[in-house]
């Protein structure tokens, strides 16, 4: 039997103890000792329960001798000494004086069982096109960069080129500046100059409002655009959704056999014209919808099903918000298509691509200064612009976005950068940073 | 938390349904303690003595995974740690991820003070609040116990912000704990060696200490296993942050194990999590190259679980994405930030004044108050009830449509035609094909302002007053 009392109790009964009185007193079972009260032990308490877990002793070893037994004997040898400890002073937490071991281990994710399909991007003379090489995304069996799983391929970044000049960003333009009429020189620059993945060729003068190019114009662009690259490449229409559908149908024509990716399919245009442009001639589609998981889900479906493209052609584009600027959606609705994709939704499990110029519509990517007086300094835009494409990005990378379409040369270079780095295959000299505290800096 | 349906926190409630804590059930109260949207204090019954036992279990149930550690006192007061789960969707995360940024022992007294104003009076407008960033940290680079007390001296008579105390030397801590007694410093840190001497020092101080392994997590758990036992669970885990390479590759998946086996449920090593993008100064030389990869180190640490960190650029271009990947990553996704719908005056108008429309959106409302209050513009804003839905969003889904501008105005009980001289409304430039029919519905003249209302201050100069027609 264990009987619970609370310390003051045990005390107050040994005080009230007449000693005379203690023949054939039986003290049965263990006496547990209650120490109610909410967190740790802080020092005040321990030394209050301390100095009367000493009274209650003084007064059982009071019994003890009373009893017959030697209890100073057992004091002296038990504290190992011969005088009495001294009063008054607060003791210390129990010295501690060798690490407690202690190994660390942690398990892997086991509901992660979908692998994400593979899409390839390009195809080179030996598959029916002319690229001189390809490109591979998808294929995850973890979130990016886990350790539960390996990355099976790295992240790719493909750079816009534009059929016609069209406003930008300062510190975009002056990159561009000397190739901005000339899509296929654009091209080249991308390719040459700024380690381009893969190029990306907007054909927005197309849209009506714009120049309204007719489509078999806009097509020999295209066409000049594979002639000066052989890098895979993405073809983008206006965003038109009336005219978009022509312009990618003759697009697609005249790239047969490249494998390039259609951008885009979505559901408020005619998503079966592309889709079938697509599948006639070859080609991949971008299934593009607007920051909905499940407007996605449907997008994806009705290609699969109801346009019969085949899974290995499908890339989506959740759509990417600008860091401050609904970035926080963007993020969020990657990192649940992604972990619904590996847990088994089949409707999702699809490389992803993300149009990271949009980080470029950031007044704070843009904008000479804060027009908020109150606001400190924002420093040079030059400096800010380029960071802001390259934190946007990287959110998205760590929330499964596989490509990225991006504008600035020193974003892609440092997105490149970082995430061939969390992706494993960046060496570097290695760095002792055991006494970083004194680094001088 | 140890529970997941508010049926099981709801058992140990009270059960009278005496509306005290602003709910009208006890369930519902629990199941904002399930979405630690409430505290369990808010339920005063509960704290009467005859509860005592059910408040200690439920609290004990309750209480986040991941430990939260307090740094500094008073209103600056930081709070890190204290998440339930790996995915913000989730839930949200808890206790946005500290800033520190550095100075230094050896730096001189003016420059010294100098940055510590800088950093502590940085602001930046976000959404009706200001992004500031939150502590400072002291290192010790003179190995110096008493310059080191006499910077972290200087350090606290200049802000009241939390600070870190930074060296491997026990009585260089020492030093700088007496200079800083009664602000709750974070001492940083203790590591394999001298864990001894600086577990003591954080017992003696009662300050929370951050234990360092680079690299080595059983070492990391070790001293954390220590430490408990020692008496504190005031601790903050650096497990190394590498700069470069395959070295930062391994700090990234530390960094998952470790928040990872937390959540998982293994005590010992659920505490807040320090990240060191500082060490990014360690493998660049030059100063843009290395403030950059330091951003990008400290938003990769950002979104995956570093709970404080410690800086060192304070470039704007590098503090404001900073402050923003934060924000990104902390804002509750259950909700939508909106600010009430109605009439706001912005400075002082007048029947000359102009009439603004935007939505209740909160990111397109303070943009749009605050880029035109801080140009002196005086005027009436309307935020119509979109939802919460930003301009192109709400025009695209219907939330923003020419009756509920009218609906908006009106409701407000304000009538263009007599409270105006002019009898114009303005909508926004992404609204621009709402024009007629804004027109049609109000009978008022309306104008298109620019896309993006930081250009408002330069069209209102063309623009206003309106050209009589
Ligand atoms: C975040 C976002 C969302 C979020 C919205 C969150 C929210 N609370 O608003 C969600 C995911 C819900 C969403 C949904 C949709 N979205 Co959306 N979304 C965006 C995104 C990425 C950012 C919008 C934003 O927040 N901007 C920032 C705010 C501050 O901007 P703002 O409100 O426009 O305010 C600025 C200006 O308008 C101006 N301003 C504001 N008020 C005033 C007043 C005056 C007087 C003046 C002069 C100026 C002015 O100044 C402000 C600061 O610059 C944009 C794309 C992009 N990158 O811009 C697409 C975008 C707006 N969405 C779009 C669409 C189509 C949709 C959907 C219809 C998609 C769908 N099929 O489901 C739905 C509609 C949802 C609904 N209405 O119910 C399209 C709109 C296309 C169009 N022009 O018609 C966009 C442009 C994407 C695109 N390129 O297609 N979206
Ligand atoms: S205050 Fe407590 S007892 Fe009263 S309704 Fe709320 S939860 Fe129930």
């Amino acid at each position: 039997m264990t009987k619970k009392m609370k310390l003051s109790q045990l005390s107050d009964m040994l005080q009230d103890l007449n000693v005379e009185s203690l023949e054939g007193v039986t003290i049965e079972g263990d006496i547990e000792l209650n120490i109610t009260g909410g967190g740790g032990l802080n020092p005040a308490l321990a030394y209050a329960i301390g100095s009367e877990i000493s009274q209650i002793s003084l007064h059982m070893a009071n019994i003890g001798r009373i009893l017959g037994f030697p209890a100073e004997q057992l004091f002296a040898s038990a504290f190992g000494m011969a005088e009495a400890p001294q009063a008054g002073q607060l003791p210390t937490s129990p010295k501690i004086q060798e690490l407690l071991a202690s190994k660390f281990e942690v398990a892997k994710v086991d509901n992660w069982k979908n692998p994400i399909q593979e899409v390839t991007l390009g195809a080179t003379s030996g598959d029916g096109g002319s690229r001189k090489s390809t490109v591979t995304i998808g294929g995850e069996n973890a979130l990016p960069y886990y350790f539960d799983a390996e990355m099976p391929h790295r992240n790719y970044v493909t750079m816009d080129v534009f059929d016609m000049p069209i406003g930008m960003a300062k510190a975009v333009k002056g990159n561009y500046e000397d190739v901005i009429n000339d899509p296929a020189e654009w091209a080249k620059k991308v390719v040459r100059d700024f380690n381009a993945d893969m190029v990306t060729i907007h054909l927005i003068s197309t849209d009506p409002l714009i120049n309204d190019t007719p489509a078999k114009e806009a097509a020999k662009v295209v066409e000049d655009v594979l002639q000066a690259v052989d890098v895979p490449i993405v073809i983008g229409g206006s965003g038109n959704p009336e005219k978009d559908p022509e312009v990618l149908e003759k697009a697609a024509e005249v790239a047969e056999g490249e494998r390039v990716l259609l951008a885009s399919a979505s559901l408020n245009l005619d998503y079966e014209r592309i889709a079938k442009a697509a599948m006639d001639y070859g080609h991949n589609v971008l299934s593009w919808t607007q920051l909905e998981i499940n407007a996605q889900k449907e997008l994806n479906r009705k290609l699969m099903k109801q346009c019969n493209v085949p899974r290995e052609r499908i890339v989506m584009d959740p759509t990417t918000a600008a860091l401050g600027y609904g970035l926080d959606y963007a993020y969020t609705n990657m990192e649940r298509i992604r972990l619904a994709g590996l847990m088994g939704d089949d409707e999702l499990t699809f490389p992803m691509s993300s149009g990271t110029t949009n980080a470029w519509g950031a007044r704070e990517a843009w904008m000479v200064s804060s027009p908020l007086n109150q606001d400190s300094d924002w420093g040079p835009r030059e400096y800010r612009g380029p960071i802001w494409e390259i934190v946007t990005g990287l959110a998205l990378s760590l929330a499964g976005n596989d490509m990225f379409m991006m504008m600035h040369p020193t974003s892609v270079q440092v997105l490149k950068e970082i995430t061939q780095t969390l992706y494993g295959s960046i060496e570097s000299e290695e760095i002792d940073i055991t006494n970083w505290i004194g680094a001088e800096v | 938390m140890k529970i997941n349906s508010p049926l099981e926190a709801y058992k140990f409630l009270p059960a009278t349904n005496c509306g005290e804590c602003g709910e009208a059930t006890c369930m519902a109260f629990a199941a904002h303690l399930i979405d630690r949207s409430h505290k369990l204090t808010d339920c005063k019954p509960i704290l009467e003595e005859k509860f005592k036992k059910k408040y200690e279990e439920l609290d004990a149930l309750l209480a986040p995974e991941i430990r939260e550690v307090e740094i500094g006192v008073g209103d600056k007061i930081a709070k890190i740690g204290g998440d339930d789960v790996l995915y913000r969707h989730k839930l949200t995360f808890f206790n946005q991820t500290q800033f520190a940024y550095d100075v230094t022992d050896s730096m001189d007294e003016k420059d010294l003070v100098e940055r510590v104003n800088y950093i502590q009076d940085f602001k930046k407008f976000y959404v009706g609040n200001f992004l500031t960033v939150d502590m400072i940290a002291v290192r010790c680079t003179s190995k110096d116990p008493a310059k080191f007390a006499a910077a972290v001296k200087k350090v606290i008579e200049t802000t009241d912000l939390p600070i870190i105390l930074c060296s491997f030397d026990p009585a260089v801590l020492k030093a700088g704990l007496e200079a800083s007694k009664g602000r709750n410093p974070l001492l940083y840190a203790a590591n394999k060696d001298n864990w001894k001497e600086v577990g003591e020092l954080a017992l003696e101080y009662d300050v929370p200490v951050t234990l360092f392994a680079p690299d080595d997590l059983d070492m990391l758990k070790t001293l954390a296993k220590t430490f408990a036992a020692m008496g504190t669970e005031k601790l903050v885990l650096d497990p190394g942050t590498y700069p470069t390479g395959k070295q930062l590759k391994k700090t990234f998946t530390n960094f998952i194990k470790v928040r990872r086996a937390g959540i998982d449920g293994d005590r010992e090593i659920a505490y807040p999590i320090m990240a060191v993008p500082f060490t990014a100064w360690m493998a660049h030389d030059d100063p843009v190259s290395a403030s950059y990869w330091e951003t990008v180190v400290a938003s990769v640490f950002t979104i995956k679980y570093g709970d404080i960190m410690i800086l060192h650029s304070t470039e704007p271009y590098a503090m404001l994405p900073e402050l923003h990947i934060r924000d990104t990553i902390y804002t509750d996704p259950r909700k939508p930030v909106t600010v009430d719908p109605g009439m706001y005056k912005v400075g002082e108008p007048t029947a000359d004044s102009p009439v603004l429309v935007t939505t209740n959106f909160a990111l397109t409302y303070y943009t749009v108050e605050s880029d035109i209050a801080s140009n002196k513009i005086d005027c009436f804003l309307w935020a119509i009830d979109t939802d919460g839905i930003g301009v192109e969003a709400a025009v695209a889904g219907g939330q923003l449509t020419a009756e509920k501008i009218k609906k908006g105005i009106e409701e407000s009980g304000f009538d263009l035609k007599k409270d105006t001289t002019h009898n114009t409304v303005v909508i926004p430039g992404l609204a621009a094909r709402l024009q007629g029919d804004v027109e049609d519905a109000t009978g008022a003249n309306v104008m298109v302002g620019p896309a993006d209302s930081g250009r408002i201050p330069g069209w209102m100069e063309k623009n206003w007053p309106p050209q009589k027609k």
